[in-house]
């Protein structure tokens, strides 16, 4: 029964969404049949340009690797095969690779969101001599590109014992001022009546941000949470500059060492690069809606 | 902005019927309460110290270290770290590498930004038409955002290869001379800005999207009856709401175009005859491959000095709006 609803509410907003889209067609376009065709057209092309590269990289991988090298012809002419994904996996280090990118990224997401929503709880909430001072300063390191401190920074690294470990890459990339800002906004909005009440009730600070102020904002800490994900994921400037041994290295770091050095191998590199995009796309996939809402919300910065 | 953000406050909204976000502003009846309150929570120091730890070891002091380094002699084998004044500077002014990459860099930053913010905005505006297949328009523009460099590299550089690959094969279908993608001095940086372009423009589209969804029906509806048409909405209602969003795109845009680095290294290393290799390259060259450490910090320097420009230009109205 209970499964009957779910069916019921989804089938309930699909249609729902769907008229909405069919009101947005009236209002854009207009109920022209020539227009709609048009515009159809358009996005056909577009998207189709979009997707070669993906769709016939994915084709290629399941080609014998000595047709991949043969000018293109779309579909395998001398069969499907795994060939290229079973080499790769059993030959190189992609899957440790992988894992790292994994552990990283995770690292970078939780560490990173838990501190800024902290110092975005203090700005907001809280009282503290220095405070104005503090927000400058946050303000201010908005500007500064992490890009151009890799010099120094490697060279701290190398001070601090950190080159080649996974302190080393995930730290520098836990700092983001940008998202103390948008938490800041957010947690502004949340109304004081609702608080205060809670700390005449005796909850302490801590009680507060983590009963109250946290569970309020779960959408935008996930929105939060995606866009510094994703970012995490396919970082490769820092974590290429603070890795030289293969143990350590995330998976954008590694793949990029896999030039062809056996001579060429297409089939063996698109599956490669298939099996490093897939997580993302499978992540996309399953929460379209969320991340297309994150990466709105929190793409737009400090705006 | 007159755009609204819809996705920041909807759901506190929601989260709380009944409560616009703006009730509690400072000027309510409930300020001198809601003050005394905050002014004995001072636990604020506990709540910002990590935050500011991190912020303070890996933003403040490299920071303040490469500066110093940018006028020592310091070289990432250790020797040197004599005080050197601005002599690292005036190498780096008079140096035509140093000009000739941030030449490179800016003109990346142009071929790539214009039709990164462009086809943003068609594909934005053909996806808000709600034409049926929304799911696969908005997965196909918005997936290779997704993908990391290195992937990025892989499938293109494939595509690029001379002879077998699929774009020379298609021009030598249509009856045309193969390009050197990537081997032709004045090809090069056309072929990695298109790459770009095909890479990120995902995301432009989504913020154009998320822009396009706060304009208001009824405005379009209003000039329905109005009896204005397709192209008139278009040019009448829809554009002109979208230049705000523009403005912060295209100032976002060219703010992470400058920082270029990974697909032209990739795809290029810089080259052909290092006609493609950008700032951030030659910053990396010459402190991890020609360990001049202190060299490379005042280039960073100057590069930093060009990105501020931008970067003020980003921050002046958000100020104005607060």
């Amino acid at each position: 029964m209970a499964v009957a609803d779910i069916a019921e509410v989804r089938r309930t907003k699909a249609l729902q969404e769907r008229a909405e889209n069919r009101t947005l067609t009236r209002l854009t376009i207009g109920p022209s049949p020539w227009a709609r065709a048009g515009a159809l057209a358009a996005l056909a092309v577009l998207a189709g340009i979009w997707l070669v590269p993906l769709v016939w990289g994915a084709v290629t991988s399941f080609k014998h690797e000595a047709e991949a090298a043969l000018p293109a012809s779309l579909l395998p002419t001398m069969g499907w095969t795994l060939d290229a994904y079973q080499k790769v996996l059993g030959s190189s280090d992609l899957l440790l690779w992988m894992w790292n990118s994994l552990v990283v990224a995770v690292l970078v997401t939780v560490i990173t969101v838990l501190i800024s929503a902290m110092a975005a709880f203090a700005f907001s909430q809280t009282l503290f001599r220095g405070r104005a001072v503090m927000q400058w300063l946050t303000l201010a390191a908005i500007m500064m590109p992490g890009q151009i401190l890799i010099v120094p920074l490697f060279r701290e690294m190398q001070v601090l014992g950190l080159v080649d470990t996974f302190a080393g890459i995930v730290l520098p990339q836990v700092v983001a001022p940008v998202m103390v800002f948008i938490l800041k906004r957010f947690f502004d909005a949340i109304p004081r009546e609702l608080l205060d009440a809670a700390r005449i009730d005796g909850a302490g600070s801590w009680r507060l941000f983590w009963t109250i102020v946290l569970p309020l904002s779960r959408s935008i800490l996930v929105a939060v949470a995606i866009f510094v994900f994703i970012g995490a994921w396919n970082n490769f400037l820092w974590p290429f500059i603070v890795t030289t041994d293969p143990q350590f290295m995330t998976l954008p770091v590694g793949l990029s060492t896999v030039k062809d050095a056996y001579g060429v191998q297409y089939a063996q590199n698109m599956a490669s690069a298939m099996i490093a995009a897939l997580p993302l796309l499978i992540l996309f996939m399953l929460f379209q809606r969320r991340i297309v809402q994150g990466v709105a919300t929190t793409g737009m910065g400090g705006q | 902005m007159t755009v609204s953000n819809p996705g920041v406050s909807a759901p506190l909204e929601r989260a709380l019927p009944g409560r616009p976000a703006s009730a509690s502003r400072p000027g309510t009846r409930a300020e001198p309460a809601r003050k005394s309150m905050r002014e004995r929570d001072r636990s604020g120091y506990l709540f910002v110290a990590p935050f500011a730890v991190a912020t303070g070891l890996f933003l403040v002091v490299p920071t303040l270290y490469g500066l110093w380094m940018s006028f020592t002699n310091q070289s990432l084998t250790g020797t040197g770290s004599e005080f050197i004044g601005f002599a690292n500077y005036v190498e780096a002014f008079s140096d035509p590498q140093v000009w000739q990459t941030l030449w490179h860099t800016v003109w990346f930053t142009i071929l790539s930004t214009i039709p990164l913010v462009f086809v943003a905005l068609v594909m934005a505006l053909l996806v808000h038409t709600g034409l049926p297949g929304q799911w696969v328009w908005r997965m196909s523009f918005f997936a290779p955002y997704l993908l990391t460099s290195a992937v990025v590299w892989h499938l293109s550089n494939w595509m690029f290869q001379p002879d077998i690959g699929l774009l020379d094969t298609w021009m030598t279908g249509l009856g045309l001379q193969p390009l050197g993608w990537l081997t032709d001095e004045n090809v090069a940086m056309f072929s990695i800005a298109g790459v770009t372009v095909w890479w990120t423009v995902g995301f432009n589209f989504l913020l154009y999207l998320a822009a396009l969804q706060g304009i208001p029906a009824q405005q379009y509806e209003a000039a329905t009856i109005d009896g204005a048409g397709g192209w008139r909405r278009l040019f009448s209602i829809t554009l002109p709401q979208l230049r705000t969003i523009t403005g912060v795109i295209v100032v976002l845009q060219l703010l992470a175009s400058l920082k270029v680095f990974d697909q032209i290294y990739m795809l290029t290393a810089g080259g052909p005859n290092g006609s493609t290799r950008p700032i951030l390259e030659y910053i990396y060259d010459t402190g991890f491959t020609n360990y001049r450490l202190g060299y490379a910090s005042a280039i960073s320097y100057v590069f930093f000095a060009l990105i501020l420009v931008f970067t003020l230009v980003r921050l002046l109205p958000a100020r104005k709006e607060a």
